[in-house]
């Protein structure tokens, strides 16, 4: 995973121009500016932000799992939830692809049925961190870390990943290789002459 | 435009050529306020337009207020996600804020200026809190340059408007503080090479940016054209990254987080990422490539015979606009347009060519080519490039207006 992304971090930066001209890193590692010459080293603006200020807003969910807090669920609680908090807008297998739902179809498995967790989706840590954010819709971070935990199980069970009895935690999430996760790849596209 | 009425204090005679356009029956649009005390838009007729010699009645007195003539109305076109810019009625390349495109996840916040802040926190030395007042403090950076939606291609029919295309682009003068100033103040860790951008709206809205661009010309802005930032453009402060696609310029931003890996967030994996060949998927596909289009004429515009400028723009998140071509028969030869100095980097540039319709069928064309050499490519190169499942995102086709014999201007859609 993290030489994966030292490989696309590089080549995003390679087709950024490398360094802007303001900035130099010495060979120690330690950023110059040139830009700024005359400014003080620091404006003493801002004021330290906190552990409490920070743990108040830091909701993100990395794929290597940090970030994920304390609790759990599996996909019979998180079914019951599904049913009751989300189902009006993303449907269910059977409904999804039917009428014209509001929300984008979550649930298959099979290619060309949308862009499903199941055919799409590159992590399950993605799904935590988005849930938890953002949903439901119409009560958007009302549900509790354990709440998520189900709801994702649950989602991860309907489109095949996991059993119904799996448990996922801090632990267990982050393992999980997802279908589409190959097939992603970084950008190729560069300027010049070729489309791509 | 071309098509100019004389404008005359008649009621029987045409006020201009949008009103001409819309309808017989509707000869302005007014703002009202409903029962509701809602303001709502209403529709009324040239009968219930008196209009007095206009030397003849005193005007009212200055006021508090601006607002735009009776006979202007431009709007956005909006959907259930989005509303588009009304490429077709703007001139020059400054987007009037009002109709700068609108695209959100939860809708448009209510934030308080006094109670907000930024934190910037994670691979830093000192992480740091700052008030709107705190941002407005530091040296400050005024730049033009467009915001684009990476979904931002419409087809489908004959019968569409450039706004309908591609109304999802939109250039303003933005100013705040360089986002390289706030990692000086903070310290970013040298092995810093990512970092997470969060808003405060109901979707509390999220996308990894590598930390490059950070240094390079990203801005966290809290004015636009002169004013304070609109809400429905991240008021009161937003970040923006100059010719990156418009949904990683998160707005409403709450926070920043240095790391050393992307994040993952829902908007760059299930979203905003694109099928290309082999079943493969395009990610972190950042920049939005050069593309042009022709505002005038287009549809619903009706021509008459003579000399009229085709006029248009051209951008390209890669840099300058080196050079526009237009073609008026269909792509068999082309002609350079003229390019409206200044040309700035990452913008919105108008560009004119003078024409003379004779009468006879013609298909406008322009195509942009960027300070790259990139030159904005036909559906056709895009969808070889990429394959059938190439999706909506990053598509910036060639134009092509068709020019009937009755003066009618039809979009020739090829998706």
């Amino acid at each position: 995973m993290n030489k994966l992304w030292i490989v696309f971090g590089s080549l995003i930066m390679w087709s950024c121009n490398n360094k802007p001209r303001h900035v130099i890193v010495s060979a120690e590692g330690k950023v110059v500016y040139t830009d700024s010459a005359n400014w003080p080293a620091s404006f003493g603006l801002g004021r330290p932000a906190s552990s409490s200020d920070i743990a108040k807003m830091d909701l993100d969910v990395r794929p290597d799992g940090k970030g994920l807090p304390v609790g759990e669920g599996n996909a019979i609680a998180g079914k019951a939830i599904y049913l009751t908090k989300c189902v009006a807008c993303h449907g269910t297998d059977t409904t999804s692809g039917d009428a014209k739902l509001l929300g984008p179809v979550l649930i298959s498995t099979k290619p060309g049925k949308g862009k499903t967790i199941g055919n799409y989706w590159p992590y399950a840590t993605t799904l935590f961190d988005y849930v938890r954010r953002a949903m439901p819709y119409n009560e958007p971070g009302s549900l509790t870390n354990e709440e998520v935990y189900q709801v994702t199980a649950f989602l991860l069970q309907a489109n095949k990943i996991i059993g119904e009895q799996d448990v996922m935690n801090a632990k267990t999430l982050p393992k999980l290789v997802m279908p589409a996760q190959k097939r992603f790849i970084p950008d190729d596209r560069k300027g010049g002459p070729e489309v791509r | 435009m071309a098509v100019e009425n004389k404008q005359e204090n008649k009621l029987s005679k045409p006020i201009s050529r949008r009103i001409l356009l819309g309808g017989a029956a509707t000869a302005a649009v007014v703002l009202l306020k409903s029962s509701y005390g809602q303001v709502v838009q209403k529709a009324i007729t040239h009968a219930e337009l008196k209009i007095a010699d206009p030397t003849k009645v005193l005007g009212p007195p200055p006021g508090a207020l601006g607002t735009r003539s009776k006979f202007e109305t431009p709007v956005k076109k909006a959907s259930d996600i989005s509303s588009r810019t009304p490429l077709q009625d703007l001139f020059g390349t400054i987007t009037p804020s009002d109709l700068h495109y609108e695209r959100h996840h939860a809708g448009v916040p209510v934030i308080d200026p006094h109670s907000y802040s930024l934190t910037i926190h994670g691979m830093v030395d000192k992480p740091l809190v700052f008030s709107l007042a705190d941002l407005k403090r530091f040296p400050s950076v005024t730049r033009i340059f467009f915001v684009e939606c990476s979904g931002n291609y419409r087809g489908g029919k004959a019968e569409m408007t450039p706004q309908e295309i591609c109304g999802l682009t939109s250039q303003s003068e933005w100013t705040g503080v360089m986002l390289s100033t706030l990692f000086r103040e903070v310290g970013v860790k040298s092995k810093a090479s990512w970092f997470l951008a969060e808003g405060s709206d109901a979707a509390v809205m999220t996308r990894s940016v590598p930390v490059n661009k950070g240094w390079e010309d990203a801005m966290i802005a809290y004015a636009q054209n002169g004013e304070a930032i609109r809400p429905e453009q991240g008021y009161p402060a937003r970040l923006l990254l100059p010719g990156w696609e418009g949904n990683t310029s998160v707005k409403w931003l709450r926070r920043i987080e240095l790391s050393d890996q992307p994040f993952m967030t829902r908007e760059e994996t299930a979203k905003y990422t694109e099928g290309v060949k082999d079943g493969k998927i395009r990610q972190f596909s950042f920049v939005m490539d050069a593309r042009s289009i022709i505002t005038y004429p287009a549809y619903p515009q009706q021509l008459q015979k003579g000399w009229m400028e085709i006029r248009g723009i051209a951008w390209s998140g890669r840099g300058k606009i080196y050079k526009v071509e237009v073609s008026t028969n269909g792509g068999k030869t082309w002609q350079d347009a003229r390019l409206q100095d200044p040309v700035l980097d990452k913008a919105h540039t108008a560009f004119r060519y003078l024409w003379e319709w004779k009468g006879g069928e013609a298909e406008l064309l322009s195509r942009a080519i960027d300070e790259t050499g990139y030159i904005q490519p036909t559906m056709k190169q895009l969808t070889d490039a990429r394959g059938q499942d190439m999706g909506g995102y990053h598509l910036n086709p060639v134009t092509s207006w068709l020019v009937q014999r009755d003066g009618k201007v039809l979009f020739k859609s090829e998706k």
